[in-house]
């Protein structure tokens, strides 16, 4: 940390982020200017005063507010199943001594490399079965614990709880669901946060399988939604006001979870790397 | 399981030392009161502490057995047969059949050359810009929190929204790119119907939202080099390039690995960009399936009407094999080429 960077240094950086936001803020120029406007060479660069007027139009195509609902419920339901088993198998791989413990845990994180497009075709048909296409369930259902998440919380839970603490409090005669409450759950908060912020965010900006599984029902997310206004009838491709109007909206809620939580994110980033 | 926990959970939020605990567990009176009952609890609480560890994982491989292994082996068993017309179920066996289709077929095989294309330009810059921001923000930077954050950005977005911004972006006829390219007095480019343009384009999507996610990744692994290996380096005489090449890059080679390999799988399973960069609604990525990816011909294919799941099933198997050889040429590339760096 002795090296001090020079002018170059700030000034690659902000061409950086400049290159960074730009695409957004020029999707929002477009979300703000008129239909016609929109398509009318030069391009505009700054922004117009229809926004509202679009967003308008994008309430009409779409039920924009039940897909933001749904993104909101599927997300939330998934990132609280996410954190609470994989902080339960987490635990258990970092603290408790099992036979096998260490080649299931190998072959957890070898499931990380499985693509999993592979497995939609038979999956959809399986849920269809049961009657669950088309519903909120069958988003969230894949999503009740990931290979990451288990990972994660391991590799976390490892350090954050000295053995003692446990050995202490089995002498004492509590249970191992009891243990885990009282002495794991409290020690992991910080890592669960950060799970559960990751997974939110993974499972709301997710595409195909919500695509798949939704198709040609009511429910859908936000992303399915903006496919869905692309191919709504009436020229919905070269309405590109229109699109980026929507595209605006469906970023909004996520851009003000960035801005509240940034620091657990970048965080969350560089602490899974090291460990990882 | 919790048929013998001494209290409630109700107050399992509070984290109690052992200490205290154990002081409230006397008055509750439900101690070893009378003879025959410690062995009883004794034997129960073997029992827990052989059995809960089991019981703690357990839902993660179940889980994985239900969404992942069995729709696995259950695509291969669905590609040895055919799929009668609006069949609910598969016809009879077909031995290779489906594979022979899909390898023949012309579309597959531009399908898996866009894949590798899209793939070659998105991972390859994408990983080297991320190392060069990662080594700029590994510096005594003012406002260091606020630089890793503007990295970030990005990643807000999801890459269907990522979509139709740079399917605005790139627009043929209307789109901000064209209209800098003709600015600097260079021809259009048809972003949508050439092919490598297109590639290009939607390259540009995915460099745009991970780059700045793995520079937090690889920014990790350079903060974790101890600083007294720069200190000789330094006392050596190296310059910053040396430095970066001779220290920093083989300190990070792990994290490098993981960056490339976990980038490789998730690149060629790229759907969602090119389906909605796409102008026209077949979704067949392009007139002239121009961009379209593996993991989209999977999708359609499973939407067609001969032998549509079997097809798929097929389709995907082959796309399986590419993912994790491309993977573990990758991983043993890597390694070889970082071996011989740090020597």
């Amino acid at each position: 940390m002795t090296r001090r960077p020079g002018f170059l240094v700030y000034g690659l950086l902000a061409a950086f982020f400049a290159g960074s936001a730009f695409p957004l803020y020029w999707s929002f120029v477009i979300g703000s200017v008129t239909k016609q406007r929109a398509t009318q060479p030069p391009p505009p660069l700054v922004p117009g005063g229809h926004f509202f007027e679009n967003a308008h139009r994008v309430f009409d195509r779409i039920d924009f507010w039940s897909a933001l609902l749904n993104s909101v419920l599927v997300s939330g339901i998934s990132a609280a199943l996410v954190v609470f088993f994989s902080t339960l198998a987490g635990y258990a791989f970092a603290k408790l001594r099992f036979r096998g413990s260490n080649a299931l845990i190998v072959f957890v994180v070898l499931t990380m490399a499985v693509p999993t497009q592979l497995a939609l075709i038979p999956l959809l048909k399986e849920f269809s079965n049961l009657g669950l296409a088309g519903t909120r369930s069958a988003v969230i259902l894949p999503w009740l614990v990931t290979a990451f998440g288990v990972f994660f919380m391991r590799q976390y839970l490892v350090d954050a709880i000295p053995d003692e603490l446990i050995d202490a409090a089995r002498v004492d005669g509590c249970t191992m669901i009891r243990i885990f409450w009282t002495v794991a759950v409290p020690a992991a908060r910080p890592a669960m946060a950060i799970l559960g912020l990751f997974t939110f965010m993974q499972v709301w900006t997710d595409f195909m399988w919500p695509l798949l599984v939704l198709q040609g029902s009511d429910v859908q997310t936000l992303q399915t939604a903006l496919d869905q206004l692309k191919i709504a009838p009436g020229q919905g491709l070269s309405d590109v006001a229109l699109l980026e109007a929507g595209t605006i909206l469906a970023t909004v809620p996520l851009l003000l979870l960035f801005i509240a939580t940034w620091r657990q994110l970048v965080s969350g980033i560089m602490q899974g790397a090291v460990k990882g | 399981m919790t048929s013998n926990a001494p209290t409630s959970v109700g107050d399992a939020a509070q984290p109690a030392s052992a200490k205290e605990r154990g002081r409230r567990r006397t008055p509750e009176g439900r101690g070893p009161s009378t003879p025959a009952r410690p062995t009883f609890r004794q034997r129960l609480s073997r029992w827990d502490v052989k059995v809960s560890p089991y019981l703690y994982v357990l839902p993660f491989f179940l889980v994985f057995a239900v969404i992942g292994l069995y729709p696995m082996i259950y695509t291969g068993y669905l590609s040895f047969f055919s799929w009668p017309r609006f069949g609910a179920t598969h016809g009879e066996g077909v031995g290779w059949a489906n594979y022979a289709h899909v390898l023949q077929d012309p579309v597959f095989r531009k399908a898996l050359w866009n894949t590798i294309g899209i793939f070659l330009l998105s991972s390859g810059p994408q990983i080297v810009v991320a190392t060069i921001v990662a080594a700029w923000l590994d510096t005594n930077l003012r406002g260091r929190s606020w630089w890793r954050m503007s990295v970030l950005l990005p990643f807000v977005v999801a890459p269907a929204a990522a979509a139709l911004i740079f399917g605005a972006l790139f627009a043929d006829q209307t789109g901000l790119v064209n209209q800098l390219l003709d600015n600097l007095g260079l021809h259009a480019v048809q972003w949508h119907s050439d092919r490598l343009a297109s590639w290009v384009a939607i390259a540009s999507m995915v460099n745009w939202r991970w780059t700045g996610y793995n520079a937090l990744i690889i920014l990790a692994a350079m903060q974790a080099v101890p600083r007294d290996l720069y200190e000789s380096a330094v006392m050596d005489g190296a310059g910053r390039v040396q430095e970066f090449r001779h220290v920093t890059l083989p300190s990070i080679r792990l994290t490098m690995l993981f960056v490339i390999v976990t980038s490789t799988i998730g690149g060629l399973q790229i759907f969602t960009e090119p389906r909605l960069f796409d102008t026209n609604l077949q979704h067949q990525g392009g007139a002239d399936y121009q961009y379209q990816t593996l993991t989209m011909y999977v999708f359609n294919t499973a939407n067609s009407s001969t032998d549509p799941y079997p097809r798929a099933a097929a389709a995907a198997w082959i796309l399986f094999l590419v993912i994790v050889t491309i993977a573990l040429v990758n991983f043993l590339l890597t390694r070889a080429v970082q071996r011989r760096g740090s020597r």
